[in-house]
């Protein structure tokens, strides 16, 4: 029995770089729930009554109300096609008269580009449900993030999340601001 | 047979007790309050979690509280007036450098009707909270 063939031992020190690279592996891939919103800014409260004076034809009115129906610029809207025509309305590409007006502004890394003064002006009813008041400011920030895009592909051949250089991505923003007015609450009919 | 060292399994073991301490983020408040958050495609992932102070509305969960959207703030029930007390706190927990960053996310139940986020948003405005968050899921865009 003493003849007992001796086994070499296992080397089992690597096993804690295994498990280190797995444990790495995993820190790296899981993302736990990640919390995600649509960011936006709030206006300062309004002083006195020091109304901004902004000339109508560079509003683009966009009306939630009670039940949940859109109403834009006077007329029934869609969300299909609000996208569409936040684009259209903020780019004004032929010129209207009654759409924003452009102003003609000298950009770092961008030379002479035509800057509008459109504002959307995101007005709801106290009734509106608030997932109908998400899926319009989502269209309307959707509309900007393709005009920030076009932008950036035209002017740097990549789209607009995809520049690394801060200072590019700070002059598609001055050209193409998220100019969304959450206006003061005001009762739009249909309140029950 | 010679036996496998079982040396390092300790270390397999705390390591797989650091990643659980690690990837579970702790939940720090207890919601009192249910919401099904709306959906949204153009959606930003909130960075610096320590910086984001949580406003819940929706339904509370007993339901002997009623159907009524409620507002909850840290851990319990909240009305309208509490918010801007409930951001001064915030502030004042938080260094001063920061305190220009801080983000307020709004969870908030997809059917709640938008009087009570507009009153929010309001107290929010007064409270000098500009910096807001639509807490919304993710979905991809149908094209």
């Amino acid at each position: 029995m003493g003849k007992k063939k001796e086994l070499p031992e296992i080397n089992a020190s690597s096993m804690a770089d295994i498990a280190f690279l797995l444990l790495i592996f995993f820190l790296v891939t899981v993302t736990m729930d990640v919390d995600t919103g649509i960011t936006r800014k709030l206006p300062p409260p309004i002083e006195d009554d020091s109304k901004v004076d902004f000339n109508q034809r560079n509003i683009f009115e966009v009306l939630v109300n009670s039940a949940n129906q859109l109403l834009v610029e006077g007329k029934e809207g869609n969300l299909a096609t609000l996208k569409e025509d936040t684009k259209h309305f903020f780019l004004n590409p032929a010129n209207e008269i009654n759409l924003p007006e452009k102003k003609l502004e000298n950009i770092d890394l961008m030379g002479e580009v035509f800057v509008s003064k459109g504002v959307v002006s995101l007005k709801n009813d106290r009734g509106t449900s608030y997932e109908m008041y998400i899926k319009v400011q989502n269209e309307l920030t959707r509309a900007f993030q393709e005009m920030r895009d076009e932008l950036s592909v035209e002017k740097f051949g990549v789209k607009y999340n995809d520049l690394t250089d801060p200072q590019k991505q700070e002059a598609v923003q001055a050209v193409i601001p998220i100019a969304i007015s959450e206006a003061e609450p005001e009762d739009i009919g249909g309140t029950k | 047979m010679p036996k496998i060292s079982t040396a390092s399994l300790p270390d397999i073991v705390f390591i797989l007790l650091c990643f659980f301490m690690v990837s579970t983020t702790m939940r720090e408040t207890t919601l009192i309050v249910k919401f099904k958050l709306p959906e949204a495609t153009e959606v930003q992932k909130l960075e610096k979690k320590a910086l984001v102070s949580f406003i819940y509305v929706g339904q509370p969960v007993k339901s002997t509280f009623g159907t009524e959207s409620r507002i909850q703030l840290n851990d319990q029930f909240a009305t309208i007036g509490d918010i801007q007390a409930f951001i001064a706190t915030e502030r004042e927990a938080r260094d001063e450098v920061d305190r220009k960053f801080l983000t307020t996310s709004i969870k908030a139940d997809r059917d709640t009707r938008m009087g009570v986020i507009t009153d929010i948003k309001q107290e929010l405005r007064k409270a000098g909270a500009f910096k807001i968050n639509y807490s919304s899921r993710k979905i991809s865009r149908t094209k």
